[in-house]
Formats: structure tokens, sequence, C-alpha cells
């Protein structure tokens, strides 16, 4: 019997309480959602494009949902400080499902950040016209996703109106007993706006199993610029599902990065359309495994116009049992020429029983395109460290160097330059073995 | 300092040292010359440890502790350094923090405090100008991007930094133009004292004429088979090694 039944299940004898702790646009997706997943078998490991991820088993434990919308006793702000006067304002927070904000609302014009629920009521026809419009229901977490969802987070940003600092999510997992968090986040920048968000997973109880799934929907219009970061820093016993859609117009310039410092088993999707001409998209990611950690990347590109650039880079490295895996397709469409797509995928192993599985696939339909892919797992190089042992260096001190230099051109890649310096030590101390690197969201766009 | 018996040596199952002796004492330079493949790098690698080679017998002894127990880290703490052959780069790793890491770990196994950041500045900048080492050179990567002449003269600039007692430069002459054979070989005598020594790989005469070491050796196929005053090298500069390798591989028959 497939995990999904208990989720119909739930959804088929409680579908009331769903629809009444949530707003009319969401719940009005969630028939054709149930259609979906009705005729629908969860993908398992090794099968097409879900290399070491078996949908089957992460959603298969009973975990408890709180559709009923009950209250849990955290107070954010008790745990969560910002420090950052420019930041302060914009720290937005998703404590398992449910949305809450410790700042004062955003007096931006032409800005709102909210929680979706809200907004599906504040503003009925923005939300009408894009939720479920870059998601793809075929794909299950998705259909799940959209089954079950409740609440969320939505930026807005109109026309023209640029955001100087940067915005900030907080996704908090925390509870007494084994749980899913089904989130939506719904992103939408209207043309010529400008916005950085940077969103950070966290795990309060390590001791407890949380699933979190997690569905993304981001549009950008044309000549816009948006930089998303998500970082995850949870725990081993923190499943993460996350299905990133993005849908790119003309001229705009997009970066998504990845961000796994600490994990349980994690998948990330992303789905990124190039659907308007000269438009940019940088999609970064690095990831650091170790112990029994296991993170599944797909990714998928799609140029269905000319002249649009896609700059592609993960890198990991995977110790002691952990696995890694890393599919990135990129289609180009007939159409779309003067296409350029590179892809690079570079993985270091650093012991006999990690398993690290790469894989690019490239569709091209058109001659006038410009791509590369190139994908590597190796080890450190050993004559790097006895040249620096030779120097005094121990070897977990050599080694430590390298694999921070390795991961160093991902990080100098985010725009944004605090976020880029502490990435730098969080990844330093991730490394040297430390067991959080961001407590309490030191990220420096919140400080402590 | 160092006394090497005996010392053999393989990688990769295949045996190139087959037998070195060797006695460096304080204040000593040596120089070691020999054709292509008779070991010499082979030698200044097994005596910095690198893991690669296997010590098949024999033993080394610096001053006074079995060289051949020590991990690579311990035996530069101790005071070997190796100026490398071919410079290790190494992206993403810049010079500066490197460098900090290298002199802290022997402050450390020193039981010395970390240098202050003030000082560790100074230091630099007072060793950087040993070999003429640009500074940018020092905010770059290691040995990234560097030329030939760049990377020898850094060698000679970590070389000061570390300030070994026993020094063993493996062709540091190497793809050196004229100047920067000058500066490397003026950088190496103003670190020269009483105390230390130095073990020289070359080929050429050039910059044992700039060091004027005491003691040549030559070695071949894994052997040290002669050894003598700065005649001998001279003497092989003008009539190659096929002279040696004759008395040699006579006597072998």
């Amino acid at each position: 019997m497939s995990a999904l039944n208990q989720y119909l299940d739930l959804y088929s004898q409680h579908q009331d309480l769903v629809d009444s702790n949530s707003a009319h646009i969401l719940n009005a997706l969630r028939p054709e959602a149930y259609k979906a997943l009705k005729k629908m078998q969860l993908p398992k490991a090794g099968s097409d494009n879900y290399e070491n991820c078996d949908m089957e088993a992460l959603l298969a434990p009973d975990y408890g949902l709180n559709i009923a919308n009950v209250p849990i006793d955290v107070n954010p702000s008790a745990t969560f400080r910002c420090d950052v006067p420019t930041l302060s304002r914009s720290l937005s927070m998703l404590i398992n499902d449910s949305y809450a904000s410790t700042s004062a609302p955003l007096q931006e014009e032409g800005v709102v950040v909210c929680s979706l629920r809200e907004a599906a009521t504040r503003y009925p026809d923005i939300v009408a016209q894009y939720y479920g419009k870059a998601a793809d229901m075929n794909n299950p977490a998705v259909a799940l996703d959209t089954l079950l969802v409740q609440d969320g987070y939505f930026l807005y940003v109109k026309r023209g109106a640029k955001i100087s600092h940067p915005l900030q999510l907080v996704n908090i997992l925390e509870n007494g007993a084994p749980l899913m968090a089904v989130r939506r986040l719904l992103i939408i920048l209207e043309d010529e706006a400008e916005a950085r968000l940077l969103v950070c997973d966290h795990t309060q109880n390590p001791d407890i199993d949380f699933l979190s799934l997690e569905t993304v929907e981001i549009f950008v219009g044309r000549n816009t610029v948006f930089d998303y970061y998500s970082l995850e820093e949870s725990s081993q016993k923190t499943h993460r599902i996350s299905s990133l859609y993005l849908k790119q117009q003309e001229g705009s310039n997009v970066t998504v990065d990845g961000l796994t410092l600490f994990n349980g088993t994690t998948r990330n999707e992303y789905y990124c359309r190039l659907d308007g001409e000269n438009a940019t998209l940088s999609l970064y990611g690095l990831a650091i495994e170790d112990e029994e950690r296991r993170l599944s990347t797909y990714s998928n590109i799609s140029h269905l116009k000319p002249h649009c650039k896609s700059d592609e880079l993960f890198k990991y490295t995977a110790d002691d049992s952990a696995t890694a895996s890393f599919t990135g397709r990129i289609f180009v469409d007939y159409g779309a020429v003067g296409t350029e797509a590179y892809q690079a995928n570079r993985n270091i192993i650093g012991s006999d029983t990690a398993t690290v599985t790469s894989r690019p696939e490239l569709e091209i339909y058109n001659d006038d395109v410009k791509c590369s892919h190139g994908c590597a797992i190796g080890r450190l190089d050993q004559m790097q460290l006895f040249y620096m042992r030779t120097r005094g260096l121990s070897e977990p001190m050599a080694r430590l160097l390298l694999k921070q230099a390795f991961m160093a051109d991902v990080i100098d890649k985010i725009g944004i330059p605090v976020l880029r310096d502490k990435l730098h030590l969080m990844v330093e101390r991730r490394f040297a073995g430390e067991k959080s690197t961001c407590h309490n969201c030191n990220v420096g766009l919140c400080g402590k | 300092m160092l006394t090497v018996r005996n010392l053999h040596a393989a990688i990769n199952g295949k045996e190139i040292l087959r037998g070195i002796n060797l006695d460096v004492k304080p204040g000593e330079v040596h120089a070691i010359m020999g054709p292509n493949g008779s070991g010499k790098s082979t030698l200044s690698m097994v005596l910095a440890g690198n893991p690669a080679y296997e010590v098949t017998e024999g033993t080394a002894t610096f001053r006074g502790k079995n060289l051949l127990d020590m991990a690579p880290e311990v035996r530069s703490h101790e005071g070997i350094f190796l100026g490398f052959q071919y410079p290790v780069e190494i992206p993403g790793v810049s010079m500066v923090n490197f460098m900090r890491a290298a002199v802290n770990a022997k402050r450390e196994f020193l039981h010395l405090p970390p240098m202050s950041a003030t000082e560790f500045l100074k230091l630099m900048r007072e060793k950087r100008a040993v070999v003429e080492l640009d500074n940018k050179l020092a905010s770059r990567s290691v040995n990234e991007g560097f030329s030939g002449g760049e990377k020898k003269r850094n060698e000679i600039f970590q070389m000061a930094m570390l300030e070994p007692k026993l020094a063993i430069l493996d062709e540091t002459d190497s793809g050196l133009d004229v100047d920067a054979l000058r500066i490397v070989a003026d950088g190496v005598n103003k670190l020269k004292s009483a105390e230390n020594s130095t073990i020289v790989i070359t080929h050429y005469q050039r910059l044992l004429d700039y060091l004027q070491p005491e003691f040549i050796h030559v070695l071949y196929k894994g052997r040290i088979v002669k050894s003598g005053g700065p005649d001998l090298a001279r003497e092989i500069e003008k009539r190659g090694f096929d002279w040696i390798k004759e008395e040699v591989d006579n006597k072998e028959d």
C-alpha cells in the first residue's frame, strides 16, 4: 500500500478542517491535487530523476499534521532576535506550518510581505493569478503540498519597486512529537523590480522526526533582479522535500542558491523556466554531507526563448556514510537560439563508505548554443595535503583548509556581502566539526 | 644534525633509494647532484615524509630523534623544510592564511601562544623582503598564477618564515633566469647561519657558485656514489656525469 493513502484518507476525512484553516484560493486547488495523487505512484529510489531519493520511504512514517492549526508554544521573539537594524524589519517566520512575523509589517512602497493565507484574502486577484501556475501538479511533492497546505509565505514586489536590504524568512520546526509541516512560498516580482530573500531552515528539537514539505513558486517579471538563498541547518532527523519552480521573463536576472550545512534527508528540486529573451539564471548550491546524511538534488533548467544564459554550479563534500546525488537536466528548445548554458557539479568524497552520484542530462534542439557540462568526483589532492603538511599544518587542518577552499567559489557568488562573509565562517566551523554553525539563526542578517 | 644510514625507499613497489648514507652537521651546506632519475627528488620527499613513499630499510636521525617516525608536520616543527621542485598550487587558500596557519601550528608545537595579527603581518613584511616577493602575491592563493620564478621565490619566503634548522632545496634553481637565481640564492645565503644546515639538490654549478657548499655528493641509481669538495662540482660541470656513471657501472659489472 502506498504511503500516499494515509494523506489521501486524512484529507477526505478532514477536508472541512483543512479548508477552514486556510483560504479559498488554496482550497480551490485541493480537489485537483487529490485527483492527481489518486492516480499517482510515489517514485522510489533509483527511478528517473530520483537517484538516491525514496519518496515512498520519505512519506511513509506516520507524522502528525497540525491541520487543526493548534498554536504551539513557541515564542519566536524569545528564540530569535534581530540586531541588524536595516534588516530587522523584514524578518518573517514560518513556525512549522504557520506564519509569524517578529517585526512590524514591512512599510515599503509597493512591497507586500505576509502570510500566504492572509494574502489570499487581502489580495485575492494577485494570489489567484499566480498560485499553482508554476508548480506542476504531476509532481507528487507538489500535489501533496497543494492538497494539505494551509499557509505559507507571500512576497509581492510591485512593478519598479526595489528593496535594497535583503529579506529573510526563517522556517522553524519545533514540536514534541513527530510532525509534518506543509508550507508554500509564493513570490511575485513584477517588471523592473528588485529583491533578495534569504530563507533559513532550522530544527529546534533534534530528537524529533520532522518532515518539511514545501513548494516554492517564484514569478519574475521583465528586467527584474531577484536572489533567493535557501540555507538549511536542520538536524539528522529532519526530512525535507523542497520543490522550487521559477518562471523568468525577458531580461530578468535571478540567482537561486541552495546551501545545505546540516541536514538529515533532503530532496531539493529546482525547476527553472527561462521564459523571456535575454534572461539570466545562476543556479548554485553547496552541501556538506557526513555521518548518515542524505541529499538528493534535481535541477531542470528550460531554455525556451533566445539569448538566455544559465550558469549552474553545485559542489558537495561527502564523508562517512553520507550519500549525495545530483541530477541536472538542461533543456534547450528549438527556438532558443543563442543560448548559453553551463553546468558543473564537483564533489569531494572523503571515505570509502560515502556515495556521490552525478548525472548531467542535456537535451538540445538547436545548433546555435553554447553549452557545457562537467562533473567530477574525487578525493582531496594528496600532493596539496603533503605540501601543506611540510609547512607544519596538521593533516586535519590541511584537509579543513582544502575543503573550505573547495567551497570558496560557490560562497563567493553570494550576492549579499554580510551573508557571504558569514557563510565562509559557517563553512569553516562546519568542516572543523562544530555541531552547529548558526545557532539561533546567527547568520549575520539577524545577528544574535 | 642529520644522519642517514642505508636508507632504502620505494614508490608503488619500485625501489628508488638503495642505501643512502649521509651526514650533515650544523652550519654545513651540502649539494646533491646526479643525473635524471637517480633518486634526488625521492630523497627529498622521503626526508620530508611524503606518505606516497615507503621506507623499506635504513634509518634517518634528525637532531637525535628518529625522523622516519615523524609525520611531515612534525618534521616541519622539528626544523625540516623542503623547498619543492614543483611548488604545489592551492587555489582558494590564500598565502596569508596558509602562512598564518603554518606559523601558528609551529608555535603551538613549541607551546607558544598564536602570533597576533600585527606581529604576523610585520613578520610577513620582513621575510618578503628577503626574496623581494611582491605583496600582491602574498594576498593571492598559494602559488596560483605565480610564474616559475615567483613560485621558487615563494618557497624561499616560506623557508624564511619558518626558520628551519635543515632546509632541503630540491632544484630550486630550475626554471630560474639569472636575476631570479641571484635573488633566490641571496635569500638562501641571508638565512644561513652557524646553526642551520642546507641540502641543495641541483643539476647545475650556477647555484653552487652562489651557495658555496663544502660538500658535494653524486647520487646515482639510488646511492651516493661519490662525495667530495667544491672541486667535484666543477669537474661535473666540465665533464658531466658520464665518467662517474661509467665508474659505477664498471664496478657493478
